[in-house]
């Protein structure tokens, strides 16, 4: 397992430097220099090169390339152009909103899909599956900005129990705060529940139609002995996976469901920042969620081969 | 086990006939607005905005005037468009490398798992946003998008279950028997990987209708006067107070193709899995 291990912190750190040189280069492949993209067409010349040095645009690739990672290992992340202020406070302003929103959508997700999937599986072709199956197909099809939207029309529009969107701030206290990340994240996490429900299912029934759960069974293994330690740890593998790549959806999901809700989080400052050309600002919010995203497959790839001993044994 | 053809035992599928009508629903919705639509989906006709439902208007008309049902029947174009140039984009190049991968291991499976990895640390939305910051908004972009994303996908999950398959004993009987790689993965591991393959995309295809309405709600996707769903949708949520009926329809429509989509996936992976069969 330290093997294992070992190779993973590797193979992550180089799947990191891999990640910042692509969404560094991605600067590089804008049309026009970016300090003139950034000032608009009618900029003076003067401005422009100004604004180039002071961006520090004007040195060599390699140069603001390894600046930029050697600010961030220090947890400095630069100079917004448009805001005029470090980019770590505004992003981390921002994950006060957007990472709450993620977690708590992300738990609602775990909660319902493993009950709902699990529920399923034990009753196979019977009303209990179909009316779950039934509903997780609605929630498949329902994208969830419309979803969101429909939240809002109901309980902002119609019942006026809730705002249709906007942030009070942690500072104005725990609940108000919480209450206006509800329908947002439930918005979030009811979508991804109902895929995560179906995969949990099948993955259940297949390990269920294995010989060693007949055998388990053949040996006199009640049925629940036989769901919960010889079919569930088998299913779980596919499970966490799809779980990890969820993250990545529920990460772009947040972005959008932001704009329904008029949530300041970091999609917000992403789509701000695109209409302000803040292209730093751009690059160091796609780089923080791709970190994230691979660092929580990393921590899934981890726990598959923790759960089940073959993976590891394979890849060492 | 069932000996009937798959059309006998199709006809038994309840999935399966309520997906395919759906879906022949939502297709035969995009062939008719190539010929035929109510009113010019993007005609403007401001005098006659957001008027109710009627005889004349089906489902009413929106902010500008224009036929909501036109607008609706003309949107499926580029949801099935986008659908399945994306899936094929991964279906292509997903399954290809997953079974390399699978089939090679070692170094050449690690590179295209980091790649795949790797792709999966920008989600198809984050990916447009770079791609429209970089090159301009658009559907070809959002196609790009969208599709690029689904190659680690099936890459993945082909090799995922290739790799399952290759534990099995017939494997190595085939190995033993001298049966190459090439022939091993096509012959013996792809068709037992077809079903799930099957599943993942149906449900991508879904995906793909569903991000490109996201992508158009955020105007990333199709740019005006081209009709979709998504854009319908951004444009009705300034009027929830209004006209709240705007917010319903395109979400029904994208529904509709979705729930369409997912149960001819989940009827077809009944009528081809065999093991599946077996059991009941």
């Amino acid at each position: 397992m330290l093997l294992y291990l070992l190779q993973r912190v590797l193979l992550l750190v180089a799947t990191l430097a891999f990640a910042s040189l692509v969404v560094f280069g991605v600067l590089e492949i804008l049309p026009g220099d970016a300090a003139q993209v950034m000032l608009g067409a009618s900029a003076t010349p003067q401005a422009v090169a100004a604004l180039a040095h002071k961006l520090g645009l004007d040195q060599p690739f390699a140069t603001r390339y390894f600046a930029w990672l050697a600010g961030i290992a220090r947890g400095d992340f630069g100079l917004s152009y448009a805001y005029d202020s470090p980019i770590g406070a505004l992003i981390s302003d921002r994950l006060a909103v957007s990472a709450p929103l993620a977690l708590i959508a992300m738990a609602l997700t775990a909660v319902i899909a493993l009950s709902a999937g699990l529920f399923a599986a034990q009753r196979r072709g019977k009303r209990g599956d179909f009316a779950v199956m039934a509903a997780s197909q609605i929630g498949l099809a329902v994208p969830n900005f419309w979803f969101a939207i429909l939240l809002v029309l109901v309980f902002a529009v119609k019942l006026r129990l809730a705002p249709s969107g906007g942030f009070p701030g942690w500072s104005a206290g725990f609940a108000p705060a919480f209450g206006a990340l509800i329908l947002p994240a439930i918005s979030l996490g009811l979508v991804q529940a109902a895929i995560l429900t179906r995969v949990t299912r099948s993955a259940l029934l297949d390990v269920l139609g294995e010989d060693f759960i007949r055998t388990a069974r053949a040996k006199g293994l009640s049925r629940r002995a036989v769901l919960w330690r010889h079919a569930l740890p088998n299913a779980l593998t596919p499970i966490l996976t799809i779980m990890g790549l969820q993250f990545a959806n529920l990460i772009a999901g947040a972005i959008i469901v932001e704009n329904v809700f008029v949530l300041p989080g970091v999609g917000q400052l992403i789509f701000q920042a695109i209409a302000n050309r803040d292209i730093l600002v751009v690059e160091d919010c796609v780089m923080l969620l791709a970190a994230i995203v691979i660092i929580v497959n990393f921590i899934v790839d981890v726990a598959c081969a923790a759960i089940d001993p073959r993976l590891r044994r394979r890849a060492a | 086990m069932s000996k009937d053809g798959f059309f006998a035992r199709a006809r038994r599928n309840p999935s399966f006939l309520v997906g395919a009508a759906l879906v022949l629903l939502v297709a035969g919705a995009a062939a008719l607005s190539l010929v035929w639509t109510p009113y010019p989906p993007a005609a403007i006709d401001v005098p006659h905005k957001l008027l109710e439902p009627s005889a004349g208007h089906w489902l009413g008309t929106d902010s500008l005037g224009r036929d909501v049902a036109s607008e609706i029947l003309a949107g499926a174009r580029i949801s099935i468009l986008v659908g399945v140039i994306a899936v094929g984009i991964g279906v292509i190049f997903g399954v290809a490398l997953g079974l390399v991968a699978a089939s090679a291991k070692g170094v050449v499976e690690d590179l295209i798992m980091r790649l795949s990895d790797f792709a999966f640390a920008f989600p198809a939305l984050l990916m447009a946003i770079m791609l429209t910051a970089t090159f301009g908004a658009g559907v070809v972009n959002a196609i790009i998008a969208i599709g690029v994303f689904n190659v680690p996908l099936f890459a993945r999950v082909t090799r995922a279950s290739a790799n399952a398959v290759m534990a099995r004993e017939f494997i190595l009987a085939a190995r033993a028997s001298g049966k190459g790689p090439v022939a091993i993965a096509f012959e013996h591991v792809l068709p037992n990987v077809a079903p799930v393959l099957i599943v993942q995309a149906t449900i991508q295809f879904a995906i793909a209708v569903l991000a490109e309405a996201a992508l158009s709600y955020l105007g990333l996707g199709a740019q005006p006067p081209q009709t979709s769903w998504g854009r319908m949708l951004s444009e009705a949520q300034n009027l929830l107070y209004q006209a709240p009926r705007l917010a319903v329809f395109p979400g029904l429509a994208i529904m509709i193709a979705v729930l369409g989509l997912n149960l001819l996936g989940d009827g077809l992976r009944d009528l081809l899995d065999p093991r599946l069969r077996a059991r009941r």
